[in-house]
């Protein structure tokens, strides 16, 4: 038993081990060496650092430009995502709809698409003389913007794709978590008199806290790595405006072949994410026993 | 069920057999002729493919892969191929880069080489050119094309604003600005396009005004000291008195906008020789000229970039010999009007400028005055990444986030901070 | 009322929706030029398929279309494979440190995997792997989340079909090949799916790994052409729909396991 349960396992983690969890600790280590281009060529020009890369960090006004543009995306894309995900899931779960079937794999097919395509067309989508999007807004008489090339409106442009890229495997889940609510609980509802509202408020958002939750995380987490639509669409521009934290680590990394500060970035990001994912953890815990009481 | 599993089983049997295959493959060279890998960069990877035919046919036993790489993706590109001992044998390398691959000790030293070469002579190329691919007192690369930045006009603009020659200075190049800008009336229009994604209008005017860029021999960033910074704040007057747009994508394309007049100046390259030939409509081909880099005083043409390209020998490469020979092809004169004529490139060879087709072209002469007056970028492997701070803090300079003083106290300090680990080395080199 | 409302609703969002994709196949056969225009146009105004013939003729697409496919495939099979067993091992044997073990491993999954880049291809190259297909599928062949997937899924699999046929002699590979594995299906599906269009989908990992371009996958080759071809809108658009059509295909076939295999995945979950 024990012997197969190691048979079974081998296959899959030893991979992981090698070529995930190695890789990382080495990625550790190299945060506090000032590992770059000159040790590439000749290791004996790389210096153990302790922490000043990640004191030059703190230091570094792109890196709190990258933080900033990094927690807009997080904060307004993440609740946003989450927030038509949802709403889209109420609507294709609504029992006066029909044509669910076809529904859900339309609000679906954006997650399938390839990013670096997607983000081809959409930069043509948000030209600001010949793109699609001006021209829709010029019907509300709203004047041309200039999408990528304005450092204002270049993040809601990035958060704009990725919601649409993003919602329809959200509202999936979404859609899960509502139909795993007992009908009974809206039964009851119904016969205490309740209106649509007040089942929606008393039964199926609190019903809904859970799958919230789980769905929060992942959002979050996934949000917190943005890179390749920056990469493909504005190279981080401009002005910064897009410049995220894993293509600021990407450039310092691959670019100019800085390991070492690459590599104390990653690690400033793994400390964001992994105490995002704790107090949305003890948030889902909270909420959990509450609910049982 | 049984079927799926089957199938589950055969499909994992083919990428098995699969990889196999493609690892037994590699390396193997069944026809016995020698293969030199040569990598070149976005169209010149594309055109350069035409000109192979030609060397392979004079060297049967030597044969060419070109392989193409993305500007955007270049440095990237070769810097982990350096890492993973992935390298072609030959490539063609901006020569702002010589330094940086000369320093990791990628490059083969091609004094040697061009000694004994009957094609290769240094003294039929530009001086300045020739110049940025030597470090210490070795050549490490043969300039291929060369490359640098001049003003595109619209003539017929500049005539309207009074201006019959290009402007020689840059009191006269501000000047017609001004008058440029007038004549729009309450329309949209700018006298100049400076797009603050391209760096070199930037160095060039700090050059011009006499700023080395760096000081104590590449220790530390001089962009605060007075020469970059007047020269700095000139440029930045085009975007304060609205004479240029702050911003690059208002401009989606150049070529569009130059020709409906909504700039009527743009500081580029020679590739754009042929886009504007092709892209300009008609009416317009006879309205657009190239002309020299105007100064900051009255010596003419001011000093631009010694830019372009260089085809480098990597050190590891197994081939040197044949690999020299497709360099050396390449440079030939002949070779090198061929790929003129194809890509546009101008050729660093001249003896190629003596040929009719380029002393012809009315929009090269401009580039061959402004050829015998460049001068390189400091040849510090840290340029590429100046570059960028360069860009950055112009850009922030030009939508006025910071003020001139600001942009360039902290452009000084990331060049600092870029060059500390050079200073270091420097320090134990002196010590040893 | 109430439903034309609805209705009203939702089949403007998905011509939003769908808006964009129709754009791209659209533009993919306009004449070269025309899309950039304004107003732009929604409709060729002659049919051509130039860039279709440009990209597959003298960009050599085909052959990143099957660079593509290939490893797409192998990533698939391979860690569908090793990841099922590893979640059924997981959830159904018992054995000292298993759930600290398994919490250990889900918690890895905070880490971003582009940590892991830089030190991962110093590595490879040192195994030898840079520049091969090899190298794009090592790091695919198992992933975390697959295996917490399957995990969950196989818990809800009741033991006494396992212990029944343990009772019936069979080996514990034959318990995990007949009775587990097409309990999985729905789940397995889906996973191939993810993986599937994970794999296709994949930019950065091949960017770095692969450098000969005859190994370039689809997004790689795009994204050099997008940056060569800004100008041209429709042959770009061509490109966009090369590489997005096959997934598109594959989804819309199994779609209704893919989306079923989510819902059972995440309320387990």
């Amino acid at each position: 038993m024990r012997r197969a349960a190691i048979l079974f396992l081998i296959p899959a983690l030893l991979p992981i081990f090698l070529f995930f969890f190695i890789p990382a600790l080495a990625a550790f280590v190299l945060s506090f060496t000032d590992f770059d281009i000159y040790s590439l060529g000749d290791f004996r020009n790389a210096r153990f650092v302790g922490v000043k890369n990640y004191l030059q960090l703190f230091e570094d006004p792109l890196f709190w430009k990258a933080m900033g543009n990094t927690f807009y995306f997080v904060l307004v894309g993440g609740p946003l995502s989450v927030a038509v995900s949802l709403s889209m899931a109420l609507l294709v779960n609504s029992k006066l709809t029909r044509f669910k079937g076809l529904f859900r794999p339309v609000y679906f097919a954006p997650v399938v698409t390839t990013l670096v395509a997607v983000a081809v067309v959409w930069r043509y989508l948000y030209h600001p003389r010949f793109g699609l999007l001006n021209y829709g807004l010029s019907f509300l008489g709203i004047d041309p913007v200039d999408w990528l090339g304005d450092p204002v409106w270049a993040m809601p442009a990035i958060i704009l794709l990725s919601v649409w890229k993003g919602f329809g495997y959200n509202m999936i889940i979404f859609i899960a978590g509502l139909q795993s609510i007992p009908e009974e609980l809206y039964e009851a509802a119904r016969i205490d008199g309740a209106n649509a509202w007040q089942q929606f408020k008393g039964v199926t958002l609190p019903m809904l806290v859970p799958t919230a939750l789980f769905v929060g995380i992942i959002t979050m987490i996934n949000n917190f790595q943005l890179f390749a639509e920056p990469y493909v669409m504005t190279q981080g521009g401009p002005v910064n405006s897009t410049l995220s934290i894993v293509l600021l680590m990407y450039q310092q990394g691959f670019r100019w072949w800085n390991l070492g500060y690459s590599a104390a970035i990653a690690f400033v990001l793994f400390a964001i994410i992994l105490a995002g994912s704790l107090i949305q953890a003890g948030l889902q815990k909270r909420t959990g026993l509450s609910s049982r009481t | 069920m049984r079927s799926l599993h089957a199938e589950i089983v055969r499909t994992l049997l083919v990428p098995v057999f699969f990889i196999a295959f493609v690892a037994a493959g590699c390396g193997s060279d069944r026809s016995g002729a020698v293969t030199v890998t040569f990598w070149a960069m976005g169209n010149e990877g594309e055109h350069v493919q035409r000109l192979v035919p030609g060397f392979e046919e004079r060297h049967p036993g030597i044969k060419v892969k070109v392989q193409q790489i993305p500007w955007t993706a270049a440095h990237e590109k070769l810097l982990t191929a350096f890492a993973g001992n992935s390298l072609p044998d030959a490539c063609q390398l901006g020569n702002t880069w010589v330094p940086e691959f000369t320093l990791l000790d990628a490059l083969e030293n091609l004094d040697r080489w061009t000694d004994e070469s009957a094609v290769v002579d240094p003294d039929d190329y530009f001086s300045g050119i020739w110049e940025t691919n030597v470090i210490g007192r070795s050549v490490y690369g043969i300039p291929w094309y060369v490359d640098t930045r001049l003003l595109y006009y619209r003539s017929d603009l500049l005539a309207e604003a009074g201006y019959t020659a290009p402007p020689r200075t840059w009191e006269e190049w501000h000047d017609v600005s001004v008058k440029l800008r007038e004549r729009s009336g309450g329309e949209e229009r700018y006298a100049m396009f400076l797009p603050t994604n391209e760096w070199v209008p930037f160095v060039v005017a700090g050059l011009q005004g006499g700023s080395t860029l760096l000081r104590d021999e590449g220790r530390y960033g001089d962009f605060s000291g007075s020469e970059f910074s007047s020269s700095f704040k000139f440029l930045m007057s085009f975007y304060r008195e609205k004479l240029a747009p702050v911003g690059i994508t208002r401009v989606t394309s150049i070529y569009q906008g130059m020709a409906e007049g909504y700039f009527a100046m743009y500081i580029t390259g020679p590739w754009n020789i042929g886009e504007f030939s092709r892209r300009f409509p008609k009416e317009l081909q006879d309205s657009w000229m190239t002309a020299p880099m105007p100064g900051p005083d009255t010596t003419y043409p001011g000093i631009s970039l010694a830019g372009g390209s260089s085809l480098v020998l990597f050190q590891h490469s197994e081939r040197k010999a044949e690999t020299w020979k497709f360099i050396e092809y390449l440079s030939e004169p002949q070779q090198q009007l061929a790929f003129y004529t194809i890509t546009g490139n101008l050729p660093a060879r001249l003896e190629a400028w003596k040929d009719t087709v380029l002393a012809k072209n009315r929009y090269v002469r401009a580039f061959y005055e402004q050829l015998n007056r460049v001068v390189p970028t400091p040849k510090i492997p840290e340029w590429e990444q100046i570059t960028m701070k360069i860009q950055q803090y112009a850009e922030a300079a030009s939508r006025e986030t910071m003020s001139v003083e600001e942009a360039l106290a902290a452009l000084d300090r990331d060049v600092d901070r870029i060059l500390e680990k050079r200073r270091w080395m420097m320090e134990r080199a002196d010590r040893d | 009322m109430k439903k034309v409302l609805l209705h009203t609703v939702m089949v403007v969002i998905a011509i939003l929706t769908l808006l964009p994709g129709f754009w791209m196949i659209s533009a993919s056969l306009m004449p070269a030029g025309e899309a950039s225009a304004y107003p732009p146009p929604f409709v060729p105004s002659e049919i051509t398929f130039e860039h279709y013939d440009t990209l597959l003729t003298r960009l050599g697409l085909a052959r990143y279309f099957m660079n593509s496919l290939i490893l797409s495939v192998s990533i698939t099979v391979i860690s569908l494979f090793f990841n099922s067993m590893a979640g059924y091992a997981f959830a159904k044997y018992r054995f000292a440190g298993r759930d600290k073990l398994f919490r250990l491993l889900v918690a890895e999954m905070v880490i971003p995997a582009q940590v892991t880049t830089l030190p991962l291809f110093l590595m490879l190259n040192k195994l030898g792997l840079v520049n091969t297909y090899a190298g794009v599928i090592v790091t695919g062949m198992a992933t975390i989340y697959g295996i917490f997937l399957m995990r969950q899924f196989t818990l809800s699999i009741p033991d006494s079909l396992i212990e029944a046929a343990r009772m019936d002699g069979a080996s514990e590979f034959k318990i995990y090949w007949s009775v587990i594995l097409p309990l999985c299906r729905p789940i397995l599906v889906t996973l191939a799916i993810f993986t599937f269009v994970g794999a296709w989908s994949d930019f950065f990992w091949p960017l770095i790994v692969l450098t000969d371009d005859s190994m370039y996958t689809l997004p790689v080759a795009l994204a050099i052409l997008a940056g060569e071809h800004v100008q041209d809108t429709e042959l770009m658009m061509a490109g966009a729909v090369m590489t997005v059509l096959p997934v598109m295909l594959l989804f819309i076939a199994l779609q209704r396991y893919y989306i079923q295999g989510i819902m059972l995945g995440s309320v387990k979950g």
